[in-house]
């Protein structure tokens, strides 16, 4: 190849003998402590390729001789959060249920707890603020089908709602109306009675005597004198103003032929004795609780 | 081989050999005079401050920083005196920097770069830094001798240039260090760097501000005023013709001669100026230039040029101020044999004034009256509204109580809008009914969950306005918020 540098008068510099039409390129080299750094690097970093994982073999990789690598490192760094947080949590472990609420440092730990631990496990059926939908209820009122107390709660959440554990809350609600024991016509009138409990508007024409009577025969035993709700059955107040399933007619119609049986998971074993104790405390102060 | 171009054959628009202009070293002259004493007096005033405020003590009481000046980054605090500022507050650091800001146009525009001169931290540590080169390797003369020199060092030049870099770099050492005092509790700070037991962040950046400080003052120099720093630029748009620079008073006549030719000159009864050609201007300029050409944009109107002229003037027994704060308005009107006038308040310095006067005046008001008890209240979001068992609604609220004082408060909270409504705080037992009491610890918050009960019945509207008073009990300080009661 032809040597096309020349001698450029006006920079004292030769050219790289590179033309394009006819403007030429003055030869300006990189300055040499650019290039002695770059090479250095170069040199430099062979020096990863050694201590750090570097060159893919057929099944794994060269693993270098700092032995580091990212899952590792991630690992410890968890580790070191959990025995962070674990030393908060020994102290919320350790606390009796009932002064939790008592002290703001625990009370803020447990909620920030509970709140986590909630929207991740519990706000699929009760929504991401307890507010609840139709058959799962809202956390946030004070009406209770298990009961309100902190430790009441608790109980809910470790074992659940017909949820298979063996210390699981039982009773449902029967399907009068599948089963034949309640005839179409009586389950219409008793449904009426039903809404008579907590003031709302009966059909014209029903027969509350009736609805009385078919109430106290098959419904007392469970929701009690007068519809008042029982606890150990997981039996909803029919005279307050909350109502799971909805309180029109149709629902209440096809609550009573259908019966209900939500259920609710256990959480013992899922979730460790601290956190259930968080939870129960955020549920708790999420207002409704007694 | 390349054709020799022909000058003839460039146009105007060329330009033959590089466009790069290396730097002259300046080697600026010792003096003595009124402006280097108010420059000493500043620099021992400024570095006085810098180097020893974080030393200053102030008691504010047990569990409270003790330092008077302290920027408290991990509980995020600042105290200056007596006053404490919570981050929320930062807006009180927006009005200084206006104040600030507005008082660098007012030095602008009656004296000129009076900050460049005197104030500029980098003029203030190159001024030491010149003077610690002074002291060591001699005068302006002797310097310039020693670097020309080309003779192989000779011990005594070796340990002249490892001492002057020792001393700079122990300067640079401090600057850092002091630096970092501001951040933490300055004698227990100290007693961990010395012990090395001080946290890494503090080393990394007396690190760095050593590296700045030694670079800017011991090498770069006026190159930072000239080429880095935008205030140059920015006061060109400052500055009106009533503004005393430094200037070269042209008024005293032209031709610069020695005072020898000058007085057969005059004696032959030609025009003579004062000036006598003696170069001290230029040899004290730490910018290296002659003002005599003019105001010029290197100029940071230090005045020691003043200082200079001034000793020669009175040397030779002509008057002094040559060179002086001076303006053209009245080198034209001496000119013209009319007396030089000097216009402080005009309309530019009274504006500054008054907005300097108005941002600090609404700063102390608001400073003084400002609230130490206050409240934030965030409605829940989900649910807005909760309906209970009896068909009464509740709503709840994130409450946030600030307490910025230095001791600890009780507060009773109080809420009106709905009728009959009822108040309850998740973890605490009202002793009052409906009136929950909390303790916020001193110089802290505490957020609280609030619940809001109120009866279907009689709270027909949608949404109604909710007021949250929070007093103290002890002092009767009371802070409000308001938000809305919800219905679902």
């Amino acid at each position: 190849m032809t040597d096309h540098s020349e001698f450029d008068s006006v920079s004292g510099k030769t050219t790289t003998g590179h033309e394009w039409d006819g403007i030429k390129e003055l030869n300006t080299p990189l300055p040499r402590w650019w290039v002695i750094s770059f090479y250095l690097t170069i040199i430099w970093s062979i020096g990863y390729w050694i201590v750090y994982p570097a060159w893919p073999l057929i099944s794994s990789n060269t693993t270098g001789l700092l032995g580091y690598s990212t899952r590792a490192s991630l690992a410890v760094e968890l580790a070191n959060l959990e025995a962070l947080r674990g030393e908060k949590m020994a102290a919320l472990a350790a606390a009796p249920l009932a002064d939790i609420e008592k002290d703001p440092a625990l009370l803020a730990l447990a909620r920030a707890k509970g709140k986590t631990v909630f929207g991740d496990n519990c706000a699929p059926c009760h929504g991401s603020g307890g507010a609840g939908a139709k058959g799962f209820p809202n956390l946030n009122d004070d009406d209770w089908l298990w009961g309100g107390t902190l430790d009441q709660i608790m109980q809910t959440i470790q074992f659940g709602v017909r949820s298979g554990h063996a210390k699981t809350h039982e009773g449902q609600m029967l399907a009068f109306g599948k089963d034949g024991v309640l005839k179409g016509d009586e389950i219409v009138t008793v449904a009426n009675y039903v809404r008579s409990l907590s003031g709302l508007p009966t059909r014209a024409g029903y027969d509350k005597a009736k609805g009385e009577k078919i109430f106290v025969e098959n419904c007392v035993a469970c929701h009690g004198d007068g519809g008042k709700g029982n606890l150990e059955m997981g039996a909803p107040d029919l005279t307050d103003k909350i109502w799971l399933y909805g309180s029109d007619e149709a629902a209440l119609i096809e609550t009573i032929s259908q019966g209900r049986a939500g259920v609710m998971p256990a959480w013992e074993g899922r979730l460790d004795p601290a956190t259930i104790k968080a939870m129960a405390v955020y549920v708790h102060s999420l207002g409704g609780g007694k | 081989m390349n054709k020799t171009v022909n000058p003839k054959d460039l146009t105007s628009d060329d330009d033959v050999g590089p466009l790069y202009a290396a730097r002259t070293k300046v080697y600026p002259q010792s003096v003595s005079g009124t402006f280097r004493r108010i420059k000493w007096g500043l620099m021992a005033f400024c570095l006085g401050v810098y180097y020893f405020l974080p030393f200053v003590r102030w008691n504010r009481g047990l569990g409270a920083p003790s330092q008077a000046v302290l920027i408290d980054l991990p509980n995020s605090r600042f105290y200056f005196f007596f006053i404490e500022l919570w981050p929320q507050e930062v807006y009180y650091f927006t009005g200084l920097l206006i104040v600030a800001a507005v008082a660098l146009f007012l030095m602008n525009s009656i004296g000129g770069r009076i900050w460049c001169g005197y104030l500029c931290p980098q003029t203030v540590w190159t001024d030491l830094f010149y003077a610690v080169e002074r002291l060591i390797e001699g005068d302006r003369r002797e310097r310039m001798k020693k670097d020309k020199s080309s003779d192989p060092m000779k011990l005594e030049r070796i340990s002249e240039i490892v001492l002057k870099h020792s001393i700079w770099l122990l300067i640079a050492w401090w600057t850092g260090g002091a630096w970092v005092l501001y951040f933490n509790d300055a004698p227990t700070l100290v007693k961990e760097l010395v012990t090395f037991q001080g946290p890494m962040i503090a080393y990394v950046w007396i690190g760095i501000l050593t590296a700045t400080t030694y670079l800017l003052a011991g090498y770069m120099r006026e190159q930072v005023c000239t080429y880095m720093c935008p205030w140059p630029r920015i006061q060109a748009a400052l500055t009106d013709e009533w503004a005393l620079n430094v200037t070269y008073r042209y008024d005293r006549g032209e031709k610069r001669t020695s005072v020898k030719k000058a007085a057969e000159l005059r004696a032959l009864g030609e025009q003579v100026g004062d000036c006598v050609d003696c170069y001290q201007c230029v040899a004290v300029c730490p910018t290296g230039i002659d003002i005599r050409n003019g105001p010029q944009m290197e100029c940071i109107q230090c005045g020691l040029c003043i200082d200079a002229c001034d000793n020669v003037m009175a040397k030779i027994g002509r008057p002094k101020r040559l060179i002086g704060y001076d303006n053209d308005i009245n080198i034209h009107r001496r000119q013209e044999g009319k007396a030089p006038i000097y216009r402080i308040v005009r309309a530019r310095t009274v504006v500054y004034s008054a907005i300097i006067a108005a941002v600090g005046g609404f700063m102390i008001y608001t400073l003084a009256t400002r609230s130490l008890l206050d409240v934030n209240v965030l409605h829940d979001r989900n649910p807005v509204a909760v309906k209970l068992s009896d068909g009464s609604i509740r709503n709840a609220y994130t409450v946030r109580l600030l307490n910025k004082s230095g001791y600890d408060r009780v507060i009773a909270i109080d809420a009106n809008g709905p009728a009959n409504l009822t108040v309850h705080v998740i973890g605490i037992d009202a002793v009052t009914p409906d009136r929950p009491m909390i303790v916020i610890p001193r110089d802290s918050t505490s957020e609280l969950r609030l619940l809001v009960t109120a009866p279907a019945e009689g709270n027909p509207e949608k949404s109604i306005p909710v007021h949250f008073h929070v007093t103290d009990i002890g002092l009767g300080e009371v802070a409000s918020a308001t938000d809305n009661f919800v219905a679902p």
